[in-house]
């Protein structure tokens, strides 16, 4: 069952709205990168949450002019108007306000969503609206998606694509390096407002697969998990734009599989599956990588410790030390050092000891080497062989050990 | 006010104020330090929560459910601390992952399990119920001084005002470190008070607020009354007493204005339904900050300083 709806092999309905999800999830992570890395993420919320009312309003507008109220285009034009009034207003308050821009968009988006809430009632008591099923806008639907609707969140993602593609330069170095975008003539707030509009649109084709609730997850979730991968911004994009389409095609299809499973919560579940295996296991920024360089720099750390020691003469007690030696090829097992060992130690201590003099001596020089002591790194491997004995002429050769 | 308003409207009205304001205490200092939107995020995170809970119980009760979406509130605080320090993600976008991901989660589960026999649905968790508070047993004023028929006052208006008492304690007691950690941190950890505590409590308070008001009046006032009040009250004063006295005013009137609004607007119009009582208080909040923002007398900031002062 599962293995036909990944093949899209479960029948039309269920392949049309896999494609039509696929393809939201790319547009929405490739815009939603752009926001991200703006660090206004949560500005999504407010574009969702602000096109109920438009909703509602065209609906009664449709209805007014003897339409069907539950034209699928006509409720978009109408979610995108008012969503680009939210933006407005968001942009307003933080700009001509006192307000910081959190406090604006969570009064947008609540304040709209209050009035989506209250025009909802109004077309619940209209006798065309009992069964207008608007509600399912809230949270998306896919059951029974009509052809036109699937053919129009297509072509909506794809238009989306293609301007994103369009813009790609100037919004990359705007998301990336703004006062590098600004000194190079940039108009910093036309290229945001151009990222927000992407983002709206994506919203507004999102409504009908994943809801006015839910559309905020593809634009956050797929950035944030494409950005444990890269440093580089057009690799980030694209990989938000590969997550967010896994992410709405596995959602769509597991959806497929039975009946009680929304669409929209499963395709965020998967995004935020592919986000926790990334935040586990990315190379660079993740919690298995993390895990073992704090494991390599304690082995460093105890070896460096143990050398010391034994270079003073003295047994290493710690087990763990003892293991790390052990394991090196430095002692043998009773914790006597080997001869590569005595080398070792040796060396550790000479390292040890022109540490120290370099700390008592003054000028810049010796002041950077000393601002780069970990205590782990060696000398040797900073300062030509020419200063080193420099370095050394000016030691006392430390006292019981022959080098 | 004929006799019919208090057993139909008084309670619905008294309730919707008490989630209000217990709503918008908590928010002016959420306000003030940026974290708005963890209102936001902990109304949305509100829905698992109270799903899980009758899973575990099999029943509706006020108490399984308030325990159920508090948990929740904590696992979503908590999940956005680790998410932000644990993968270096900024706060607004850790918070995004978390609560989008758990109202996901809540939704599925609901979805999946027979809750055909009990009210609970998604839309309830978003408009709540506040006309259907009412108090039946009340015949008219004389009622408040009849204990048969207070006996049989919605429950809800006690548990609301439990809730509202203590976080008016709350705030009164910790008023001094709370109001120095918020405009001067760096100061306040110079005097030795424990910052990041005062910012859990906070986060702790807003919490309590935000389920107790839940369970009355649902989702869509708890976040416009976190945020929409204190932001209009900010634009009105410098003072941070000042502004936590406006944000109380701003809050009862959008509650008391938006049900009656609700109630009666739509028959003034010469319809016949009433209209969500939730989303009209919501709206009206929104027209109460408008005004604010266009015509508030410190609405570009303070005069000569750019913040306020305690």
């Amino acid at each position: 069952m599962l293995l036909d709806a990944l093949t899209l092999s479960l029948g039309y309905n269920a392949t049309l709205v896999a494609v039509g999800a696929t393809l939201l999830g790319i547009a929405a992570g490739v815009t939603g990168t752009f926001l991200y890395l703006r660090k206004r993420a949560l500005l999504s919320d407010a574009i969702s949450h602000a096109t109920l009312p438009g909703v509602g309003l065209a609906f009664l507008v449709m209805v007014a002019f003897g339409g069907d109220g539950r034209a699928l285009p006509g409720l978009l034009v109408g979610s995108a108007l008012s969503a680009a009034l939210g933006l407005i207003l968001v942009q307003a308050l933080t700009r001509h306000t006192r307000l910081s821009e959190d406090a604006a968009i969570g009064a947008v988006l609540s304040v709209f969503f209050g009035a989506g809430i209250v025009l909802l009632t109004v077309i619940q008591t209209l006798p065309s609206g009992r069964q207008a099923g608007l509600d399912t806008l809230l949270l998306g639907s896919t059951a029974g998606m009509l052809r036109g609707d699937a053919l129009l969140i297509a072509a909506g993602g794809a238009l989306v694509l293609a301007l994103v593609l369009l813009l790609r330069r100037p919004l990359l170095m705007v998301a990336f390096d703004p006062d590098y975008a600004l000194t190079r003539g940039l108009n910093l707030h036309r290229l945001d407002l151009a990222a927000m509009g992407l983002v709206l649109a994506v919203t507004v084709v999102g409504l009908k697969v994943v809801g006015l609730i839910l559309i905020v997850a593809l634009l956050i979730i797929p950035p944030v998990t494409a950005r444990f991968w890269s440093d580089r911004a057009g690799t980030v994009v694209a990989l938000a734009g590969v997550f967010g389409g896994v992410a709405g095609y596995v959602g769509a299809a597991l959806s497929a599989t039975a009946p009680a499973l929304p669409t929209g919560p499963l395709i965020v579940l998967a995004a935020f599956a592919l986000f926790v295996v990334s935040l586990a296991v990315s190379p660079s920024r993740g919690l298995l990588a993390a895990l073992l360089a704090a494991r390599a720099t304690r082995a460093r750390v105890h070896l460096r410790q143990g050398l010391v020691t034994l270079g003073q003469g003295l047994p290493v007690h710690e087990g763990y030390t003892r293991r790390l030696l052990t394991r090196a090829g430095l002692t043998r097992p009773d914790g006597v050092p080997t001869e590569a060992g005595r080398a070792a130690a040796a060396a550790a201590l000479r390292d040890e000891a022109r540490w120290r003099l370099l700390r008592r001596e003054t000028g810049t020089e010796a002041e950077a080497l000393v601002a780069r002591d970990d205590g782990l790194t060696d000398l040797a491997g900073l300062l030509t062989p020419d200063q080193l004995r420099a370095l050394d002429a000016r030691m006392a050769r430390p006292a019981g050990v022959t080098p | 006010m004929g006799a019919e308003f208090v057993p139909l409207s008084l309670t619905p009205i008294l309730i919707g104020t008490f989630a209000a304001i217990a709503c918008a205490l908590p928010g002016n200092f959420l306000i003030l330090r940026r974290q708005a939107l963890i209102g936001d995020a902990i109304s949305h995170v509100v829905l698992p929560g109270i799903v899980v809970a009758f899973l575990v119980t099999g029943t509706v009760a006020a108490l399984p459910m308030m325990l159920g979406a508090g948990a929740a509130a904590l696992v979503a605080v908590a999940g956005i601390e680790a998410v932000r320090r644990l993968g270096r993600i900024e706060p607004g976008a850790a918070m995004g992952v978390v609560f989008t991901a758990m109202f996901a989660g809540g939704v599925l589960l609901l979805e999946r399990s027979d809750t055909s026999s009990v009210h609970l649905d998604v839309e309830h968790a978003l408009m709540g119920n506040l006309e259907s508070l009412i108090w039946l047993d009340a015949t008219g004023w004389g009622s408040l001084l009849d204990p048969a028929a207070l006996a049989y006052l919605p429950p809800e208006l006690g548990r609301i005002a439990v809730t509202l008492a203590v976080i008016v304690v709350l705030l009164a007691v910790f008023w001094r470190p709370l109001a120095l950690a918020t405009f001067d941190e760096g100061f306040a950890r110079t005097l030795g008070l424990p910052v990041s505590l005062i910012g859990l409590g906070l986060v702790a308070v807003a919490a309590l607020a935000a389920v107790a008001a839940f369970d009355a009046v649902g989702s869509i006032i708890v976040i416009a009354m976190f945020i929409c009040p204190p932001a209009a009250a900010r634009l009105m004063t410098d003072r941070l007493g000042v502004q936590v006295a406006w944000s109380v005013v701003f809050a009862t009137l959008s509650a008391v204005l938006g049900y009656v609004l609700a109630g009666y607007g739509p028959l003034w119009l010469g319809m016949q339904d009433a209209v969500s009582a939730a989303g009209m208080i919501a709206a009206v909040s929104g027209l109460i900050l408008a005004v604010a923002a266009v015509a508030g007398p410190r609405r570009h900031g303070a005069a000569g300083a750019g913040r306020a002062q305690s």
